[in-house]
């Protein structure tokens, strides 16, 4: 019982943060907005047993990508609230098109096939442990990879962010 | 943590609530013309997948799906540090980070 309503608060944080990201004038909001969304879905993670994932999931998004978001909104002087509206229209075949694709993902979902466990205490799939035994045998080489990627992507954006030369 | 009785939510809530998340995200995107909260809303589709694969995971206590969140972080990682100096660049260019200023590809 205690874990439902646990689950109960979470999943509400969580939608209405991610609503709060969304309908926030000012993107400094916006942002303290979605960290708050990011330790929610923590908290997910925590409930889930998975707490590995829990702690990678706060250092990486609270950690690293929040305080970029946070320096490049305040780097381009983006905190003000002068963002031009779409019109009305565009407004509501959007929300209409995002509630529309909410159902037709349900009504896909209902035909899943479920997990075997009633409750994710029963595994140990979260653990350390699992994770960095599977990770270091079964995915040594997409872990490898990701050392390219990363190396890759550090080159592209000083490439990118540098202020070019006339 | 394994001698806790079961008392936990039933996963189709879990699949309901990352279904809203995603939903959320793609309105956020469509409504939205600033480009750094679109790259947001990016950030929340990306987590409400992730959330759903781990409770795939818990529930079926298989430890790959795990797996597979830990790489869907590290790529949200590095596109959002490519993503930002493209808008920081872009900044620089146009003066404005509004989507809809960026027409010049349209031809």
């Amino acid at each position: 019982m205690t874990s439902e309503i646990i689950f109960y608060f979470l999943a509400a944080v969580s939608v209405i943060t991610a609503l709060m990201v969304v309908f926030s004038k000012n993107p400094i909001y916006s942002v303290m907005w979605l960290i708050a969304c990011f330790f929610s879905i923590a908290g997910h993670y925590v409930m889930l047993n998975a707490q590995f994932l829990a702690i990678v999931h706060i250092i990486v998004y609270a950690g690293a990508i929040m305080v970029l978001m946070l320096f490049t909104v305040m780097l381009l002087n983006l905190n003000r609230e002068s963002e031009p509206h779409k019109s009305l229209l565009t407004k509501g075949i959007a929300t209409v098109t995002g509630g529309m694709l909410f159902l037709v993902l349900l009504a896909a979902m209902r035909s899943t096939q479920l997990g075997a466990y009633a409750s994710p205490e029963a595994s140990d799939a979260g653990f350390v442990q699992k994770v960095g035994m599977v990770l270091f045998t079964d995915y040594l080489l997409p872990f490898e990879m990701t050392s390219v990627l990363f190396i890759s992507a550090m080159i592209g954006a000083v490439v990118l962010a540098k202020k070019e030369k006339h | 943590m394994n001698e806790v009785v079961s008392t936990a939510a039933p996963q189709s809530w879990y699949l309901v609530l990352s279904t809203l998340l995603f939903s959320i995200g793609v309105v956020g995107v469509l409504l939205r013309r600033n480009a750094i909260i679109i790259l947001m809303c990016i950030e929340i589709m990306l987590n409400s997948v992730n959330l759903l694969m781990v409770s795939f995971s818990a529930y079926a206590g298989n430890t790959d799906g795990q797996v597979f969140v830990f790489f869907t972080m590290v790529v949200a990682a590095a596109e959002v540090a490519v993503g930002l100096a493209l808008l920081v660049s872009i900044y620089r260019n146009l003066g404005s980070t509004d989507i809809d200023v960026l027409s010049k590809l349209k031809g």
